[in-house]
Order: C-alpha cells, then sequence, then structure tokens
C-alpha cells in the first residue's frame, strides 16, 4: 500500500470562516520512492527558493491572523514539491525560528491548521504603537477565565456595551469585531450552548489565545483592577500556574511515515 | 564572518512586519528598545548597518526593509518589503479588480503630471472609463478614502499624491512600468514625483523639493547643480529646514 488518502473532511466540517473550502484530498501521503525521486529532482537552492514562498505565503495569511491550511499550502505553493513536504517544511520552521522569532504551530490536527505564534516574551508597549483592540481582546479573555472557561454571549456584549458602547470610535462596530474577527483571528471560540431554545451562544478561548496569552498574566491583572492577591482566586490561580499541557504539537507538520 | 542574528534583530524585524511604515525616529526608538530588552549594545548612528544585518538574512526571501525620502517633508522612512511581488497586485486580498483599475489609473495621472499629484476630479473622471467594471462615482470616492487609509496615497487639499509606503514599496514596480515617463532626482539618484525641474531648454534635471531645501541652503544665489543657470524657484521654506535637522 503506498498511498493512503486522508478523508479528514468527511466528519461534518464546522461552518469555517476560511476563505476556501477545499478538502484535504490535494495532499496525499508520499511513498518512500516518491519522497527520493524528489529529492534527486530537485536541487538545495530550488529547494529553498520553494521554502521561501511558502514563507512568504504563511506570512501573508498571518498579517490577518487567518490559520493557513495545509491543503492551501500544497494547492497554492507546494504544487510539484508536494512529496518532499517534509524536507520543504524543515527549511521553513529553522527560517521561522532564526530569522524571525516565530513558530508554525498546527492548532488543528485533523484539518491540518497551522498558526505562527511568538517566540519572543511578549513586551509590555514594545512593537509600535499599542493595539486597542489587542486591549478589548484581553478584557474578554479575563472574564472569560475567570468566569472559568465561558461567558454566554449575551453576557459579554453586555460587558461590553458597559466599557465602550455599541458603536466605538475606533473599533467600529464592537460585536462585530468580536464575532468575526476574533472568531476567525482563533482568539476566541463561539459555541453554540446545547438544547437552547431560541439559539444561545457561548464564548471560549480559541486556540490562538491559549498559545499566545499567558494565564498568569491574565490574574495578575485581575488583582491589580480589584486590588486582590490573585491568590484568593484559587481555582483560577492553580489553573494559571499549572505546567502547561504536552506541549502544542510542534511545528513539524505531522508526516507519519510508516 | 556573515553578521550574527540576534533577538534584538528579531523584534525590530517584527515590529517592522506589524508597522507598514515607520520613520526614522521612530525606527530609531524601536532600535534601542530592541536593543534594551535583549541586552545588545546599541550604537545611536549605526541603525542602517543594524538594518542591513536583517536583510543579509531576509535577502533568500525576498524580502527587504527599505528606506525612503518623504517627498512631503524630507524625513526617510523604513518599510518591509516583498520583493518577490512589488506590483499592484499585491494589494489583490484587500481590493477587488476594478478598485485596483483605478488605483493604477491614479498611479499612471500622477506619474505623468508636473507636480506629481492629481486632483480628486481627475480621479473620478477616470473611474468612468474603467474597462474591468466601472464604479459610481460614490464608490469611486470610497475606494480613494481607503487608499489613503491604508496609506497607499496622500491627500491634501483634494489633490492625491503617492504616499512614501507606496514609493518605498513599490518603487521597483514604478521603475519597470513608467521607465521613460519617471522623473530621476540630481541630488539623491530616486525617482522623483513632487520636484522643480530646470529652467533651462537644454538641461532641465529634477530635484525633489526636500533636496532642493538641503542642496541650496545658505547659498545665496541659487544656481543649477548641473547647468549652472539661475535656479528661478522658491527655496522651500523653514519646515524643510526644521524636519531635515531632525532627522540629522
Ligand atoms: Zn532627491
Ligand atoms: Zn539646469
Amino acid at each position: 500500500m503506498t498511498q493512503r488518502k486522508r478523508l479528514s473532511n468527511t466528519q461534518g466540517r464546522r461552518s469555517d470562516p476560511l476563505e476556501e473550502d477545499d478538502s484535504d484530498l490535494t495532499f496525499t501521503q508520499p511513498s518512500t520512492s516518491q519522497v527520493q525521486r524528489g529529492l534527486d529532482k530537485f536541487t538545495g537552492s530550488q529547494m529553498d527558493q520553494k521554502a521561501a514562498e511558502v514563507i512568504q505565503y504563511i506570512l501573508v495569511k498571518d498579517q490577518k491572523k487567518i490559520p493557513v491550511r495545509r491543503a492551501d499550502l500544497v494547492k497554492h505553493v507546494l504544487k510539484d514539491y508536494r512529496y518532499i513536504y517534509p524536507e520543504i517544511m524543515k527549511r521553513v520552521l529553522q527560517t521561522f525560528d532564526q530569522v524571525f522569532g516565530l513558530k508554525l504551530v498546527e492548532i488543528d490536527t485533523k484539518n491540518h491548521l497551522y498558526i505562527l505564534i511568538n517566540k519572543l516574551e511578549p513586551q509590555e508597549g514594545a512593537a509600535g504603537p499599542p493595539n486597542p483592540k489587542m486591549g478589548l481582546l484581553f478584557v474578554i479573555l479575563s472574564l472569560i477565565f475567570m468566569k472559568r472557561g465561558a461567558v454566554k454571549e449575551s453576557e459579554c456584549f453586555q460587558c461590553l456595551l458597559y466599557i465602550c458602547g455599541e458603536r466605538h470610535e475606533q473599533f467600529g462596530d464592537v460585536k462585530k469585531l468580536v464575532t468575526d474577527e476574533f472568531v476567525r483571528q482563533r482568539y476566541l471560540e463561539c459555541v453554540r450552548i446545547p438544547h437552547t431554545e431560541p439559539v444561545e451562544f457561548e464564548f471560549h478561548w480559541g486556540q490562538r489565545a491559549e498559545l499566545e496569552v499567558s494565564k498568569a498574566k491574565i490574574l495578575d491583572f485581575m488583582g491589580e483592577l480589584h486590588n486582590q492577591d490573585p491568590q484568593t482566586w484559587s481555582q483560577q490561580y492553580k489553573e494559571a500556574h499549572a505546567p502547561p499541557p504536552a506541549a502544542p504539537s510542534t511545528s513539524q507538520p505531522n508526516h507519519s511515515q510508516r | 564572518m556573515p553578521p550574527h542574528l540576534g533577538d534584538s534583530h528579531r523584534r525590530f524585524l517584527q515590529s517592522m512586519m506589524s508597522n507598514s511604515v515607520m520613520d526614522e525616529q521612530q525606527a530609531r526608538a524601536l532600535y534601542q528598545h530592541c536593543c534594551d530588552i535583549h541586552k545588545a549594545q546599541c550604537v545611536p548612528d549605526k541603525l542602517d548597518d543594524f538594518i542591513e544585518t536583517i536583510n543579509s538574512k531576509l535577502q533568500p526571501m525576498f524580502m527587504q526593509i527599505r528606506k525612503g525620502m518623504s517627498e512631503d517633508n524630507g524625513q526617510q522612512y523604513y518599510a518591509l518589503v516583498n520583493m518577490a511581488e512589488t506590483d499592484v497586485t499585491r494589494m489583490s486580498s484587500d481590493y477587488a479588480d476594478n478598485e485596483l483599475e483605478l488605483f493604477r489609473k491614479t498611479m499612471d495621472l500622477i506619474v505623468s503630471s508636473e507636480n506629481g499629484k492629481v486632483s480628486s476630479t481627475d480621479v473620478l473622471n477616470v473611474a468612468d472609463t474603467l474597462t474591468i467594471k466601472k464604479l459610481k462615482k460614490s464608490e469611486a470616492e470610497q475606494v480613494l478614502n481607503r487608499l489613503v487609509q491604508d496609506k497607499w496615497l496622500n491627500e491634501k487639499r483634494g489633490e492625491f499624491s503617492l504616499s512614501i509606503k507606496c514609493i518605498i514599496e513599490m518603487e521597483p514596480y514604478i521603475r519597470r512600468m513608467y521607465e521613460d515617463q519617471l522623473k530621476m532626482c540630481h541630488i539623491c539618484h530616486n525617482v522623483a514625483f513632487q520636484c522643480q525641474i530646470c529652467d533651462s531648454p537644454t538641461c532641465g534635471i529634477k530635484i525633489h523639493n526636500p533636496c532642493v531645501a538641503r542642496y541650496f541652503k545658505g547659498r545665496v544665489e541659487p544656481r543649477c547643480p548641473a547647468c549652472d543657470e539661475f535656479w528661478p524657484y522658491e527655496i522651500p521654506g523653514i519646515s524643510f529646514y526644521i524636519s531635515i535637522y531632525k532627522s540629522t
């Protein structure tokens, strides 16, 4: 058996605001001989060039914080190089690490979605002018965290209404920012609450938030806000200072070689 | 030995990625800041060497941090540029095809103008001649607003000019596209849009307004650096001197 098709999209895909809804079928697990032929066919500098294209592609997506799908990467960029995908990605990861200080992480192992996260320690007020949207996001994430992981949509909007009104000078439509942008960027996850009529939703932390935002920092922030020792929220404190769960399947986009 | 890239360089690069364009003062402050965080040595007037080190690692990706002078205030600006795609199509994820056509036509008008500017009336008139899909006047106005907001165009009193971000990022494209129509500055040898042109019919060299200010500063009788004819224009005023002072 040389080729196994990945039928990852057979389970009903949840409506995903990604641009292209194409299956992962374009990526076929290469056989060893295909890999070898690929490696023979392309020179080192050709592979570097292809890696450069992959990097460009991922950076463009990342600018809008849209996760990259492996299927799109293969279809639009790798093309003939698909059989040596791991070899190309090795170069890509190395460059992200050494030149940009970024790390490519798979956030969805079923649909093979990747995002870039920062390897450098976040700095207050670094990276140019502060981003007010991120401030708002931080508030929402704090709210969810203090409520042990989930906040009803209606409750969240009530709180935001209180903080910044319905339309904000800089954000425009606040609701839209939260439900469209933050959810698309995977900072938030919007989940239907089962057995509700009319239908109700709640917000959870999205995968990007889990990877990029420190719960301990959030708790410190809450402590300062309420002038209270963070340790008094014992549950949250335990969660914030727990050892990180098994590291997110690192970088090397999985290629199960048998 | 190739220069070594440290976390201070990486942090600087990340900031360049999230800010589309940065003036020299901001870039200097950022350089200092990145060095402080990572306890790297910061030599105040070595910003360009620092950037050169980053560029040497970006080169295989066809990316580069480029510098350019604003034609409005003579200040230097920095932007991270994707050299693999320096034409207008790079904007295709943000603009529809007919909107890009309008932008191209606006560029055409600016390049072929005497003074590097085009009036909004002239731009709105070409909106009628788009080949892909015509834009209504109100739609075209909105597109222009977005182009200003996204910092591709500058707008001043109903006239549009190319922004510094546009000039830095698209210079290779502009040079290729408009080859013989382009004016080059006699002083700094870069593309010039808003400039003064020597009056002498056999000479006709061009000089950017800020370059004029810098070159003729303190000279009693301004003369063309190429043909030595009298330079008949007003030398850009005090505001230029101030901004030039700040940047040197
Ligand atoms: Zn000049
Ligand atoms: Zn002359």
